[in-house]
């Protein structure tokens, strides 16, 4: 003990509640200056959380481009379902070319099947698929990063030891292999999962390099020294500075699943009753619609239905990265636009 | 220390991912409900064949013996597959590894060539954009860039394909080599099977598109760093600075993408070369899956990811090279 600290303890001890600085209240008498009542609180939810966000999507080109067509896709698989009739053989005549009539605006296959309607018709399906298996590989993902990245010792060396394995197998083949010896139902849901089932390495071991870093930021320390239990650590102070990266993969990983179940519908892999873009994908190249130019549009429409989607989620993606800039934020966000303020005025 | 430490580490972790890809296979053919292995006695059996001969037709293609417990079959497997035996095709009667060594060259020279050119232009690209932040040329390359990782390989393919070959003609529809050529060590044959790998390299350039954005948001972080002022000052050369100082750093997080895209290429040949009928082990892949030839299937996945895994071994082993910081992270318990 130095001879000032002393000399304070000595004249606390005198006369007991003044402090040696002229206060006359401890720390944890003090109250706080500014009064929030529930309303102020859900205001500031609101303004984080709702406007902010959607504020700064809607300031870049890219961000509406892609939230419009997302939403386009979201609205096809929903509403569009019920207002557009599904098709059969034989509804009109073969191969009728694209914005020719009214009736089939992108034309028709070789069976006379309306192709619009097609594309409309699979997108329900299609979004459940992305939707599962973007959510799946995600969250599996975060998860095995982040308990590997913090935990660190054994439990790093064997979840970073599957997530290796997982890493170094190829998806695609394994998801053939598997799809071709369980003889997969046709759960959107469940052949979404399956699609996932290796590509959540690469996000895991991505998150566990991060937390690898952030496990030594002070305030992991601190939480870490209050002894909160490992997963209050893992789900309050790892995972949410990594939000940004981790909302921007799921946007990838959507676009991954639609690709693959494309492509396995397209291969004639996945068993299907109702079409879909991959099963036309197929269907077109069996019958040879590529060596035929009357027949090309058949091709065309599903493959700009993937490709249309995957340039939104795409933008979407771009974009969010705006959404979680702190930088962005502020200049958006209302209730912090005080601090802004006053910076401005004291440089 | 630490280097040669996280060297016999990288060799063990790929030595240990053989194995568990080879446990899995066993564990898919043996144990899973709907096995490829109680599948196929079923099959023979059905078609009148007498349950004995039809175990022993088992035990020869798959080599998997039906009636052996499951640790000695397990055993078994391991040392026959570790041994280049990788059974008989249903199909054919022929030796899956034989078959197998006949398909692999074709993928590893289009993909080889893929990874290459897509790594070059996804780093010049992305350079490209990063110097000129901004400007016209950086909208518009990175709108093509987008508008690359937005497509599908197989979608581009058959763009390809429809246009360059079967419109214009100026490409073969199919196939790996000029029909009449006689393999070997000659100009005819080698330029013809140049010329059919041109439109499945081409499709796989796709992926540059992704590649090149992350390149340019490198590049970025890179340039606006205070060592590069320091440079400057010093009266570094620009040479010496965009290659020595820029591109050096800006390219080792590229690595991670590289590393990804190995496993996606391979994986994506399977479609890819049924596009083009390029009759590689993905088209071989494909077909075994198609006619549930139980034998070329597994072979030909064991196959497709140990050429993946030593793959990555390399390219990890030539990073460790480039980058010394790699490998010393902490591992401490928490």
């Amino acid at each position: 003990m130095t001879d000032r600290d002393h000399k304070e303890t000595l004249t606390d001890a005198l006369d007991g509640t003044i402090s040696t600085d002229g206060g006359t209240a401890t720390p944890f008498e003090t109250v706080s200056q500014v009064e929030e009542s529930r309303a102020d609180r859900f205001w500031t939810a609101y303004d984080t959380y709702v406007r902010a966000p959607l504020s700064i999507v809607w300031g870049d080109w890219r961000a509406r481009i892609g939230f419009a067509i997302v939403l386009c896709y979201l609205l096809m698989g929903t509403v569009g379902t019920v207002v557009i009739e599904p098709t059969a053989p034989a509804e009109g005549p073969a191969l009728i070319q694209p914005f020719e009539t009214m009736d089939y605006p992108l034309g028709t296959d070789d069976m006379g099947r309306d192709l619009f309607s097609q594309v409309v018709h699979s997108t329900q399906e299609m979004l459940k698929m992305i939707t599962a298996g973007a959510l799946f590989s995600v969250t599996l993902g975060t998860l095995v990063g982040a308990v590997a990245g913090y935990k660190g010792g054994w439990i790093d060396t064997v979840l970073s030891s599957i997530t290796d394995v997982f890493i170094n197998i190829p998806g695609f083949p394994l998801v053939m292999v598997l799809v071709a010896i369980f003889e997969m139902g046709e759960n959107p849901y469940m052949i979404g999962i399956l699609l996932s089932v290796a590509s959540w390495s690469g996000l895991a071991r991505a998150i566990r390099s991060q937390v690898l870093t952030l496990r030594q930021e002070s305030f992991v320390e601190s939480a870490r020294t209050m002894g909160l239990p490992t997963h209050v650590i893992v789900s309050k102070e790892i995972v949410p500075p990594l939000l940004p990266y981790i909302v921007i993969n799921l946007t990838n990983a959507a676009r991954r699943v639609i690709f693959e179940a494309a492509a396995l519908y397209y291969l004639g892999i996945l068993p299907f009753e109702k079409l879909n873009w991959g099963v036309t994908l197929q269907l077109a190249y069996e019958a040879e619609a590529h060596a035929r130019p009357q027949a090309l549009h058949w091709f065309l429409v599903p493959m700009a239905a993937i490709t249309g989607i995957s340039i939104g989620l795409i933008l979407l993606g771009q974009s969010l990265d705006r959404v979680f800039n702190p930088r962005v934020r502020a200049r958006h966000e209302k209730t912090t636009a005080d601090e802004d303020t006053l910076e401005a005025t004291t440089h | 220390m630490v280097f040669n430490n996280w060297r016999i580490r990288r060799v063990g972790q790929a030595v240990f991912t053989v194995w568990a890809v080879l446990t899995l296979s066993f564990a898919l053919v043996r144990l899973m409900p709907g096995n490829p292995m109680g599948a196929m006695l079923v099959q023979l059996e059905q078609s009148g064949m007498n349950p004995a001969r039809a175990r022993e037709l088992v035990e020869a293609r798959l080599s998997v013996r039906p009636d052996q417990p499951i640790p000695i079959a397990y055993m078994n497997y391991l040392t026959s597959t570790l041994q280049g035996d990788l059974g008989q095709s249903i199909a054919s009667g022929e030796p899956v590894a034989n078959e197998i060594a006949q398909a692999l060259p074709w993928t590893l020279f289009v993909m080889s060539w893929s990874l290459c050119i897509t790594f070059v232009l996804g780093v010049v690209i992305g350079a490209l954009m990063a110097y000129w932040e901004g400007g016209r040329l950086d909208v518009g390359l990175t709108s093509w860039a987008i508008l690359m990782g937005s497509i599908p390989f197989y979608v581009l393919a058959f763009l390809l394909l429809i246009f360059l070959s079967y419109r214009f003609g100026w490409f073969p529809t199919g196939g790996k080599y000029v029909a009449g050529t006689e393999p070997g060590f000659n100009l005819p044959f080698i330029s013809g099977v140049m010329y059919h790998a041109i439109l499945p390299v081409l499709s796989m350039l796709v992926a540059s598109g992704v590649a090149s954005l992350g390149m340019r948001g490198n590049s970025i972080r890179v340039l606006g760093s205070d060592y590069l002022r320091v440079a400057r000052l010093r009266g570094l050369s620009d040479l010496t600075i965009s290659s020595q100082y820029v591109a050096r750093n800006a390219m080792l997080p590229m690595y991670t993408t590289l590393l990804i895209n190995i496993g996606e290429m391979f994986g994506g040949s399977v479609v890819l070369e049924q596009v083009f009928q390029y009759k590689g082990l993905g088209y071989y892949l494909y077909r075994a899956v198609n006619i549930r030839d139980y034998p070329r299937m597994m072979g030909g996945f064991m196959v497709i990811t140990i050429a993946v895994v030593i793959a990555l071994f390399i390219a990890d082993m030539t990073y460790s090279m480039i980058d010394p910081r790699a490998g010393g992270a902490s591992n401490e318990s928490y």
